[in-house]
């Protein structure tokens, strides 16, 4: 799902990272948002809606929607479209509303 | 608390603009507040070069434009950048508060200019929430700005200047893009964009639109058919096409919330895409010290976001009791470039609806 070669645009030299979604170990890149990289692995099912638990991916991938919040490294209610990736960084599918600190 | 002159809420066209303008204007110390790691709002995602004229940097592409207004302020002493920062609130006093490096911080700023920006707008029909279906943004985010594709087999819905350049980028990045649906009787984007897609062999189909996806844990495929005059889907017209992706390119709504929460008035004006800031021509809000700039003022594109941002530094740097010998020649100016650039039958709607959100 990565652009391999694009007649504009250059993505450059980028550090790869692991870490895990729902405890699966995958691979992005450093700092790139968790979204793009779950994105890329193919892995676009990553929330449900509070009552009627259906299925949610990105909608807006800029932080407006609220599409897109997962649980990392603990703590609830992350936007992982803005997100920085982080090696090690443990990301997990939110229940319900989260938990508050 | 953090005290400074200028508060600028937003770093995309507008806010990296209205920075530019007021620091020229002489403002001394501005903070350009941003909840992305990088500043340029949507132009880093254009791969497109740009109509206009040269004072908006025409015939420079999009991405090129954002690094030129972003390295003039990395070298600008009197403005800092607060990437990863997001506004939260604004108070009666003019506290604003925000989230910035992962911390809670009071700021007290003599005058704000709050140029959020736009939001996506979504479209009713059957399983609209699956997962595969995005924004016409999100695909440029995720492909322009990180290189991820957003998927095998696209069906675009809306034939806008976003929509058309969006497939044209997927077309640039390989994805294979099925069709174009457009709901009204008319392709709404230049002819020009119209044209490049159509000779790549995308099909762009008018009067038609959703009418349901399909799918478990992620879009399969899509029903689409034609709609009549009333814009009611016709039975007998379905067409069903396999994809992976829906791509909704509905247009925008302006993010104005902190503008309702600091007292500014509002109003619904349609053609400027739903509640905006009523204003003066300087673009001062009814709030004394809260100006606007870009999207959040009335969606339109990133060149009048630009000129709007300069206006509206330099307004604010006129409140705050700064001496500009040449303001009005500035002024002028502004104005003068927004008028241009609002042009052609798009340009009067976004004029009429200016002029009922002026004051």
């Amino acid at each position: 799902m990565r652009i391999e070669n694009h007649p504009v645009l250059d993505f450059g030299e980028r550090k790869a990272v692991k870490f895990t979604f729902d405890g699966k170990e995958l691979g992005g890149y450093e700092n790139e948002p968790i979204a793009a990289a779950l994105h890329a692995a193919g892995m676009r099912d990553i929330s449900h809606s509070l009552v009627k638990h259906r299925p949610r991916g990105l909608y807006c991938a800029i932080g407006n929607c609220s599409s897109c919040m997962m649980v990392v490294n603990g703590e609830s209610n992350v936007r992982i479209c803005l997100e920085p990736l982080k090696e090690g960084m443990t990301v997990e599918t939110q229940k319900g509303r989260g938990e508050i600190l | 608390m953090i005290n400074t002159e200028l508060l600028i809420l937003g770093g995309g066209p507008a806010g990296l603009c209205a920075a530019i303008e007021a620091s020229e204007a002489g403002v001394k110390d501005i903070i350009v507040l941003d909840r992305n790691q990088e500043l340029g709002g949507q132009l880093v995602k254009q791969t497109h070069m740009f109509f206009g004229s040269e004072k908006q940097y025409a015939s420079t592409r999009g991405f090129d434009i954002a690094k030129i207004l972003i390295d003039k302020l990395k070298e600008d002493k009197n403005v800092k950048l607060w990437t990863d920062s997001t506004a939260l609130s604004i108070y009666e006093d003019g506290v604003i508060t925000a989230e910035h490096e992962g911390k809670y911080v009071k700021i007290k700023p003599k005058a704000t200019v709050v140029a959020t920006g736009a939001s996506e707008k979504t479209l009713a029909f059957s399983n609209n929430d699956l997962p595969g279906i995005f924004g016409a943004g999100a695909v440029q985010t995720l492909m322009n700005q990180y290189g991820v594709k957003p998927g095998d087999d696209v069906v675009m819905l809306g034939a806008g200047n976003i929509g058309l350049i969006v497939t044209y980028q997927m077309l640039q990045a390989g994805v294979n893009v099925k069709a174009i649906i457009e709901g009204a009787p008319t392709i709404g984007g230049y002819l020009v964009h119209a044209s490049k897609v159509r000779r790549m062999g995308v099909p762009i189909l008018t009067s038609h639109s959703v009418k349901e996806a399909h799918g478990t844990n992620n879009l399969e495929a899509v029903t689409i058919w034609q709609l009549n005059e009333k814009w009611e889907g016709i039975p007998g017209t379905e067409q069903k096409i396999e994809a992976d992706v829906l791509c909704i390119s509905v247009g925008l709504s302006p993010l104005g919330e902190l503008l309702f929460q600091a007292g500014c008035e509002m109003a619904f004006i349609p053609s400027l895409s739903g509640f905006v800031p009523k204003r003066d021509e300087n673009l001062a809000t009814t709030v004394p010290g809260i100006f606007v700039a870009g999207d959040v003022s009335g969606v339109e594109e990133a060149s009048s976001a630009m000129v709007g941002g300069r206006l509206a530094g330099l307004s604010a740097a006129l409140y705050l009791g700064h001496k500009v010998a040449d303001k009005d020649a500035r002024k002028a100016d502004y104005l003068e470039q927004l008028d241009s650039l609002r042009h052609g039958d798009v340009g009067k709607r976004i004029k009429d609806g200016i002029a009922q959100a002026t004051i």
